[in-house]
């Protein structure tokens, strides 16, 4: 196989891992007003991530990394592109880092109030605006012929980006409710669990309809095949939160948001920022590529370390494999 | 402004305000393995009790330093896009090992740190936090090397078709001597910042006789750090400018403001009136300091700004070379006067407190507790005079400024980002140090007796 392949595929593999991950990170933080009724049931939510959000955060860091060093024309072109989305996403990540830090190193209700409000706009925020950057990216955008995007931010604000974004916003939340419903114990499980599967219907309905739109715009059997086995496992969760399965609702949460991710890229592939003013625009997985050498470097790198570095995340959630529960959150 | 100059200011901004934040985790997150070391091996309670406080401060300042590094990773694809392009070949391949060998590691196991003071046994949960500061230190390592690059280009070729740098030995990259000295001194100058802090606060407490269990080990620890640290700064920093003189001169004479070639040249302490070598009215000057601080030797030939900027264009055709002198000469000062100034308050608190000793000079305490902001305008201003040192360039010698920027990103665009980064900076800068005070100021408290210790110290 090609390096650039290679190369191809550990990027759609970061992504993959950065929404399967942080998305339920998301979730938590989308659904804190919604399920957390009071400080203590709050701080009962955002401790089920406290040990994990920031690992979970470094792989969209390893994602722009990677892209920067295999692709970087693709990174230079798709950070400068979508430039106000991104400076959106960079300041919602911010304040919502801080707010789990911070909200409760110091007491009284309006510190603790506005840092919740951080934390949900932090993470509504991103979970939209991913979905509408990647379903941009294969609806394909703006490029001249120095791959410079020629376009605005309303441009990205079309019909099928926004259903990208709509997308991805509920299926964070429903993954995050997944969560909820397996890391805690007693009346949180039952609601967390109840919640999920109030919410897992829609999620069927604006998923199939975003990845039928990309199958029916973008015909490719791959592709097509991976979105079909997305938005079959996502009908898997839904069948698996009526019976009360919820480390099954969890891997089914997780697997569709794998797969779609996958979807997308295989659907791009060889492409990797479609042009949609001339195909001679368009930026591939050659056009775009570092040289032989780098790739063979990082290829390297990626072969010892990145076993390493699931290894030992891998180790962090068995170590807090238990149930948090509202007992150990001292009131 | 243009977007030019518009990003300029964004990195230049972003970039000094995350390393305020970096060196003290850096330098916080090993002292304070430290600390719990000498607690699992001794089993005495003050190591313990000081771990958890200085362990809650680094954790406090860690945060912002983490959330401020995305805008780090995104900015050059972002704003500086035909920079991206030109040098991702060999610049993105240092940040994504960073990525992946230091950023995992630093986070995951920081959060095991913090949650995971009764979940894990004592041995084990020891090693998180060694294992978080070896990725503190890895990601260092790996950026500077990026850095390094763009001082001194090296281990690449430019593509005929492309116009663009490619790489051809990742390991002189990594391995170069601009790379090694500018880690040893960058990694130094993050101990004497976390040993100030250290310094700080113990004098704080110590002056009003509080916990002086914790605060008066705190003191001498801090001090030495910074006097041990603050020397092999100096050291390094030694090594670093004779690098420095033979792969930029340039940035050395702008460091100094000389214009004429000097054989032997004086180094001036301060100069009054203008840098353009025009009017100076009084300077207060130093022989054959700056021929030994360049080259090595007292005698030693430093090339000056004009005979340079003839060479240059020569060689690179029209157009100045030069940097921005005023900022490049104060720079370069106010980075060595303030190291200086820290080494001398660190010299001082030991003296003052040796054996056991505590002095009533409120003048000695005030200059104690202010010893934090001095590493801090080093680091500031060392970064800011070797980075303006390089301009016109980006990567010296290959690739400007100018042409590194993003050509799709509109004024507006760059503005508004300018904009919402520096008030978002500012109001987390307030936040942040209010509650670095808050914690500071109380002092080591006991957990209560029913809570969690886990989470007395977490969220």
């Amino acid at each position: 196989m090609e390096l650039t392949t290679v190369w191809f595929a550990l990027i759609a593999l970061l992504w993959a891992g950065y929404f399967l991950l942080e998305g339920f990170d998301f979730g938590v933080g989308i659904l804190l007003p919604v399920l957390g009724r009071g400080d203590r049931e709050r701080r009962l939510l955002i401790n089920t991530i406290g040990p994990v959000w920031d690992g979970n955060e470094v792989w969209l860091i390893v994602a722009g990394g990677a892209t920067f060093a295999a692709f970087p024309e693709w990174y230079a072109t798709l950070f400068s592109g979508f430039y106000l989305p991104l400076l959106l996403i960079l300041v919602a990540l911010i304040v919502r880092g801080v707010a789990f830090e911070y909200r409760g190193k110091r007491d009284g209700a309006r510190w603790k109030k506005r840092w919740d409000i951080a934390i949900v706009v932090g993470s509504v925020l991103p979970a939209v605006l991913w979905g509408v950057a990647f379903g941009n990216i294969v609806r394909g955008i703006e490029l001249d012929a120095n791959h410079e995007y020629v376009g605005g931010f309303a441009d990205l604000l079309n019909p099928y980006g926004l259903l990208g974004g709509l997308t991805t916003l509920t299926l964070f939340t429903l993954h995050g409710a997944v969560f909820l419903a397996l890391k805690t114990g007693g009346e949180m499980r039952v609601r967390a669990g109840r919640l999920a599967a109030r919410l897992a219907p829609p999620a069927v309905a604006v998923a199939a309809a975003f990845l039928l739109w990309t199958v029916l715009a973008h015909p490719d059997l791959a592709g097509g095949i991976l979105a079909a086995a997305a938005a079959v496992a996502l009908i898997g969760a839904t069948l698996f939160l009526r019976v009360r399965r919820e480390g099954w609702a969890f891997l089914a949460t997780g697997a569709t948001l794998v797969l779609a991710v996958f979807a997308l890229f295989v659907t791009l592939f060889p492409t990797v920022m479609p042009s949609s003013l001339a195909d001679a625009n368009s930026l591939t997985t050659t056009n775009a590529s570092s040289s032989h050498y780098t790739l063979t470097v990082m290829t390297w790198v990626a072969v010892f370390f990145t076993p390493v570095v699931l290894l030992y995340q891998g180790w962090t959630y068995w170590v807090f494999r238990k149930r948090l529960t509202i007992e150990r959150i001292p009131a | 402004m243009d977007a030019l100059d518009l990003a300029r200011w964004q990195f230049g901004i972003t970039t000094v305000y995350h390393f305020l934040f970096v060196p003290i985790t850096i330098g916080m997150s090993l002292l304070v393995a430290g600390m719990q070391t000498a607690w699992v091996r001794t089993g005495k309670e003050h190591h313990l009790r000081a771990t958890r406080f200085w362990g809650k401060l680094f954790l406090i300042n860690f945060a912002i330093g983490v959330v401020t590094g995305l805008v780090q990773e995104f900015q050059f694809g972002m704003n500086w896009s035909d920079y991206s392009r030109f040098v991702g070949d060999v610049f993105g391949a240092p940040l994504a090992i960073e990525g992946l060998l230091a950023f995992f590691l630093e986070s995951t196991f920081l959060g095991l740190w913090i949650f995971g003071w009764d979940r894990l046994p004592k041995k084990m949960h020891l090693a998180t936090i060694w294992l978080a500061g070896l990725g503190t230190v890895l990601s260092a390592y790996f950026i500077l090397a990026a850095n390094s690059w763009m001082q001194h280009p090296v281990g690449y070729t430019i593509d005929a078709a492309t116009g663009r740098a490619e790489l051809t030995d990742i390991g002189r990259v990594l391995t170069q001597n601009t790379t090694l000295v500018t880690f040893a001194h960058t990694i130094t100058a993050c101990f004497v910042t976390a040993g100030a802090v250290l310094l700080a606060v113990s004098a704080w407490h110590l002056r009003r006789g509080n916990q002086t269990e914790v605060f008066r080990p705190g003191l001498k620890l801090g001090a030495w750090v910074v006097l041990v640290a603050g020397l092999g700064t100096m050291i390094s920093g030694d090594l670093q400018a004779r690098i420095m003189t033979e792969q930029q001169p340039m940035k050395m004479a702008a460091a100094e403001a000389l214009y004429t070639t000097s054989q032997p040249a004086s180094f001036s302490v301060f100069t009054i009136g203008s840098l353009d070598g025009s009017s100076e009215i009084a300077s207060m000057r130093v022989p054959n300091l700056l021929s030994f601080l360049a080259t090595g030797s007292p005698d030693g030939r430093v090339e000056g700004i004009d005979d340079l900027q003839a060479a240059y264009e020569q060689k690179y055709g029209e157009g100045s070379y030069q940097p921005y002198v005023p900022v490049t000469y104060w720079g370069f000062r106010f980075m060595i006067g303030f190291g200086g100034l820290a080494m001398l308050v660190a010299l001082a608190a030991l003296w003052f407190t040796r054996r056991g000793r505590t002095p009533g000079n409120r003048w000695l305490w005030l200059a104690a507790i202010a010893s934090v902001g001095m590493p801090l305008a080093a680091n500031s201003f060392g970064w800011i005079f070797t980075e303006m040192g390089r301009q016109p360039w980006a990567v010296f010698g290959l690739f400007t400024t100018a042409d590194s920027v993003s050509p799709s990103v509109s004024t507006g665009e760059a503005a508004t980002s300018l904009i919402v980064l520096t008030v978002l900076y500012g109001v987390l800068a307030v936040i942040e140090v209010g509650l670095f005070v808050k914690y500071a100021r109380r002092g080591y408290v006991e957990p209560a007796e029913q809570t969690d210790r886990t989470l007395a110290f977490a969220y």
